[in-house]
This record gives C-alpha cells, sequence and structure tokens, in this order.
C-alpha cells in the first residue's frame, strides 16, 4: 500500500525516534516498522484519515519506554557496548575491514625494529634515552597520516622540526652524564607529542576543538596503554613463571626482544584502539576526574596542614620542586579531563565549585613551597634542574590562575563556560614553546654541563 | 469488556505458541489472530510481542527467518519448533486445569460474575 509523502516523513520520524532506543537493535526497528505499517494500512481501511490512523497505530505500540525496557530485559546485553575493531560492512568501498588492522600492526613491529635497531646501534644508554623518541614517534605520527590523509604540507611541517630537534639532540656536545643531557631527554617527548597532535589533528591544529580532541585522545591513549601493558605484564609473568619451573630463564629473551617490541608497539595499538572507540564508548578519563576531584582536594588540604607549622621548610630541594610540578600537572589534568567532557551550555553545578576549590588548594600548596624554594635559590644558586622544574612550576601557576579566575567566573554566571575551555586550548602551545627551550636553549646556557 | 493485564500476561505465551502451531505467521499477523480469536477483547500493547518472540525465540520455542512482504518490506516469519510445541503441550494442560477449577467454582455460585459485567 503506498503512503503520502507526508505519513513517510513521520514513519522516519518515529523511527528515528525508536533508533536512538539502546536496547533496541536496527532490526527490531524494521520489525516493528513493518508492524506500524500494517496497522495504519488496515486502519486505513476502515475509514481513518492518515494522520488519525498513525496516531492510533502508534498509541497501540505503547508506550516507547515500557516497549524498550521489555526488550531492554530481553536483550541485556546490548545495554554493553561493545567495540567492533573490524567492521563487518566496510563503509570505504575498496578498503578491506582489515585493511587498518594490517596497517597497524606493521607500524607497531616498525616502531619495535627502530627500538630495536637503536639499542643495537647505538650503543650508549644516554644516547639511546635521547632519541627514543625519536624512534618512535614517526610510527605513530605514520598512522595519522595514513588515516587523515595528511597533505604533503602539512607532512613537511611535522618533518621540518622533527629533523631539527633530531639534529640538536645528536650534534650538541652534552657533558656526559650532565643534567642538561636528562633534561633534554626528558623535555624532547614533549615537543614530539605536540608534533603527534599536529598529525592527529590533520594539520588543523589552530582550532581549538581539534586540540581538545588530541587532549582527549591523550587522556584515553594513557589509559588503554596502561591496561595493555597490565595485561602484557601479567601474560609475561604467567610465561615467565611456567618456564621457570621448566628450567628456561626468559630473561634474556624478554629484555632483548619482547619488552624493545612490545613497549613501542603497544602504543601504536593503543592509539588505534582509541581511534577505532572514539564514538562508541565512553570516554573514561573524565570518569575518574568524577572520582578523583574529591580525593585530590583532601589529599592537597592534608598537604597544606602538614607544611603550614613547618614553617622553615629547611630541606627543600628540587626533589620537592619536582614534586610540586607533578601535584600541579595532576590537578591540571583533572581539570582538563572534566572541562573535555562537560557540556557548555550546561549550568555551572556542584561539581564545578569542587573543581574551583581542588585549583585554589594546589595554588595555596603551590605558594607556600615556592616561596621556601625561591629563597633557596636565592641563597645557593641555581642549577639547571632548578631552573627547569621552576619554569615548568610558573606555567602551570600562570595555567591554573587563569583557569581559576575563569571557573570562578563561570560559577558566578558572569562569563560562558566556553571561555574556560579556550583557554585551556590556547595555552597548550606554551608546553611546548619551553620544551624547546629547555632543550635547545638550556644545553647552550649552561654550556652542556 | 477489557481483560486484565495479568491474565493477558499470562496467557501470552500459550496464546502465541497455539497460533503458531497453525501455521508460521509474522509479528503483526500474530496479533490480528489474537484481536480475532478474543473477539477485539484482548488488546495487547503491540510493542510487547516483539520481545516475547524474542524471548520464545531464545528458549527455543519458536525460530525465526527474514523475508519480504507483498510491499517488498523486510519482514520476520515466526515458526513454532518441536520445543515449542512440547511447551505448548504443556502450558495446555496447564491451562485445562485451570480452567476446569474455575468451571466448577463458576458452576458452585449461583450467578456467573460475567453477564453483569457485560450488561454495565
Amino acid at each position: 500500500m503506498e503512503l503520502h509523502a507526508e505519513q513517510e516523513a513521520q514513519i522516519g520520524r518515529w523511527r528515528g525516534w525508536v533508533q536512538r532506543r539502546q536496547a533496541i537493535s536496527p532490526a527490531d526497528v524494521d520489525e516493528l516498522e513493518d508492524h506500524l505499517r500494517e496497522q495504519v494500512a488496515d486502519l486505513r481501511a476502515t475509514g481513518l484519515d492518515d494522520d488519525e490512523a498513525f496516531l492510533v497505530a502508534i498509541k497501540r505500540m505503547g508506550n516507547l519506554d515500557a516497549v524498550s525496557h521489555e526488550f531492554a530485559r530481553e536483550h541485556s546485553e546490548r545495554l554493553w557496548k561493545q567495540l567492533v575493531l573490524l567492521p563487518e560492512d566496510a563503509e570505504d568501498a575498496g578498503a578491506p575491514p582489515w585493511r587498518e588492522l594490517g596497517i597497524v600492526l606493521a607500524l607497531a613491529v616498525g616502531a619495535g625494529l627502530a627500538v630495536k635497531a637503536g639499542t643495537a646501534w647505538l650503543g650508549d644508554e644516554a644516547v639511546l634515552a635521547r632519541n627514543l623518541g625519536l624512534l618512535v614517534l614517526p610510527f605513530l605520527a605514520g598512522y595519522f597520516a595514513w588515516k587523515r590523509r595528511l597533505t604533503a604540507r602539512v607532512v613537511a611541517a611535522l618533518l621540518v622540526p622533527f629533523a631539527l630537534l633530531a639534529v640538536v639532540l645528536n650534534v650538541y656536545p652534552f657533558v656526559p652524564g650532565g643534567s642538561t643531557e636528562l633534561l633534554a631527554a626528558l623535555h624532547a617527548p614533549v615537543v614530539l607529542w605536540l608534533l603527534a597532535g599536529i598529525a592527529y589533528t590533520g594539520g588543523r591544529w589552530r582550532s581549538d576543538s581539534r586540540r581538545m580532541d588530541f587532549v582527549r585522545f591523550t587522556g584515553e591513549l594513557v589509559i588503554y596503554y596502561t591496561l595493555l601493558a597490565l595485561g602484557g605484564a601479567v601474560l609475561v609473568g604467567l610465561t615467565f613463571g611456567a618456564l621457570q619451573v621448566l628450567g628456561i630463564d626468559l630473561e634474556p629473551v624478554l629484555e632483548d626482544w619482547i619488552l624493545p617490541f612490545a613497549v613501542p608497539g603497544a602504543l601504536v595499538v593503543a592509539a588505534w584502539l582509541v581511534e577505532a572507540k572514539q564514538n562508541v564508548v565512553e570516554n573514561i578519563a573524565p570518569v575518574l576526574t568524577r572520582v578523583f576531584t574529591p580525593l585530590t582536594i583532601l589529599m592537597l588540604l592534608s598537604l597544606l596542614v602538614v607544611l603550614t607549622p613547618a614553617g622553615g621548610l629547611v630541606d627543600v630541594d628540587r626533589g620537592l620542586l619536582i614534586l610540586m610540578d607533578a601535584i600541579l600537572v595532576l590537578v591540571l589534568a583533572l581539570l582538563l579531563y572534566s572541562i573535555s567532557a562537560r557540556d557548555p551550555l550546561e549550568p555551572p553545578g556542584l561539581f564545578d565549585g569542587l573543581q574551583l576549590v581542588l585549583v585554589v588548594a594546589a595554588l595555596a600548596v603551590d605558594a607556600v613551597m615556592l616561596t621556601a624554594m625561591l629563597t633557596r635559590i636565592a641563597e645557593f644558586g641555581s642549577s639547571p634542574n632548578k631552573i627547569a622544574a621552576l619554569g615548568l612550576n610558573l606555567l602551570l601557576l600562570v595555567h591554573l590562575v587563569r583557569a581559576a579566575w575563569l571557573s570562578a567566573g563561570c560559577l558566578l554566571g558572569r562569563r560562558p563556560f566556553a571561555e574556560l575551555e579556550r583557554w585551556q586550548t590556547r595555552y597548550l602551545p606554551v608546553y611546548g614553546v619551553w620544551a624547546v627551550i629547555v632543550v635547545v636553549v638550556f644545553p647552550l646556557v649552561f654550556a652542556f654541563a | 469488556m477489557r481483560i486484565d493485564k495479568d491474565l493477558v500476561a499470562a496467557s501470552a505465551t500459550p496464546l502465541v505458541l497455539g497460533i503458531l502451531a497453525d501455521g508460521d505467521l509474522y509479528g503483526y499477523a500474530i496479533l490480528k489472530r489474537v484481536s480475532e480469536l478474543s473477539g477485539g477483547s484482548m488488546q495487547w500493547t503491540d510493542g510487547m510481542l516483539y520481545p516475547l518472540l524474542h524471548r520464545l525465540e531464545r528458549l527455543g520455542h519458536v525460530s525465526s527467518s527474514w523475508g519480504t512482504s507483498e510491499a517488498g518490506r523486510r519482514r520476520k516469519h515466526y515458526a513454532i519448533t518441536a520445543s515449542g510445541r512440547a511447551a505448548l503441550a504443556d502450558r495446555q494442560e496447564q491451562w485445562a486445569v485451570v480452567a476446569d477449577a474455575l468451571r466448577q467454582v463458576w458452576q458452585a455460585a449461583q450467578q456467573p460474575p460475567a453477564t453483569t459485567e457485560r450488561w454495565a
């Protein structure tokens, strides 16, 4: 029976409405639609007009909540989103579903080979530590270059800083065991990670929302990588134990082959998993921020209580500064990931208040430590380590102070939430610039010591 | 007269199995048959039929296959299985006992309540 266009539109809208129910699969919707159409046709045959027939048929179908509840009772597994890594119906014609998997595995093995070759040829451990990021990153960036179909211009824009960084790290005459060398090795991955960000955004790194996507990606990547590492550790542990009982020592193979391949390879695989799951599974990083924000507030407050009466802070050294940086980075991550999941249009709630408390508490702890630290630097002079830690501390401080100011404005309803979000994404490149300074300028200033 | 929803729920499985025992059908046709058999007084919430059919399928009492309707739409047909027939026979015995007990109660009571209800 042919229905009018208006009727078709009504049924289309109803279909979309039903499809949003997770417990009702597309095949079920087809089944229900067939039912609805039969019902409408029969009702029209009894003399009802189109609209009346449609309304009665919908009414007879029953309350959608109740029906979807019944479906959920029968198909509870559908409420768990399943990650399908190899989609059965590939959307790109001509690209078989296993092609991406093949590329990912090839890149993972490639990253392993690069690290293995690095250990074999670079010899010196310090040289290897400086170059480790350089060895792994091209494979991760290569995955994004393939996935995002990067233009030649973007690829060139990635290759030039990459090459410059490689030259600086290997041409500078670092004093063996010096702190500028260690700092360069620690900060080079930050620069590389931002380059990976440019590849991730497909060259559109100026866009705030793409930057936020990269932040989300980073958080999920850390979590997936940790999960892979845990799984890998269990597997290796079991194999290790079983072989030991048989009198075979796995350790040399583990050190020489398994770890050099598994550690960088897992990074590429984790990146692929995060890419594959982004539309299917909720992000977990924002969930963790909800759990850890109140706990971190408690930690910071207890730190404040312990520190304030201690007064003199005699034993502060760069270790404390580094610890402080770690705390600020933690607070920043908590802030960033809850912002990344927040609906900008939602009115401020309890959690936003809690977040402001967190940031203010972190700033208070930092202020106490920073004064102690500065007096000591004034007294005993500076070192590359102290300056690097202090510089990062100041960058984090500026970031958090401005974030606290903006989120207070948000809570009072004076500023839109989007402004707070924009501040986060706009500030991110500053860390990259700082990392470049530490890698490139510090060795020159401190005579490679 | 509207049938109480608990009673509808209790009779749903044997009714569906019984109707399918007569021949394969699709969802809407099953409901139409229920309506015919009860003279229109057993109205189900249409949407609820499908979770029930899926449950029976999971239990192995019915099997399903996709076909096409006269209009060319995808349509799912259901057929009773051997285990479904066994379940139906089992239910039939249970309902026979219930119906028999009820009949005796109605006979003992002088006035069957059904007549007054229909009048109202």
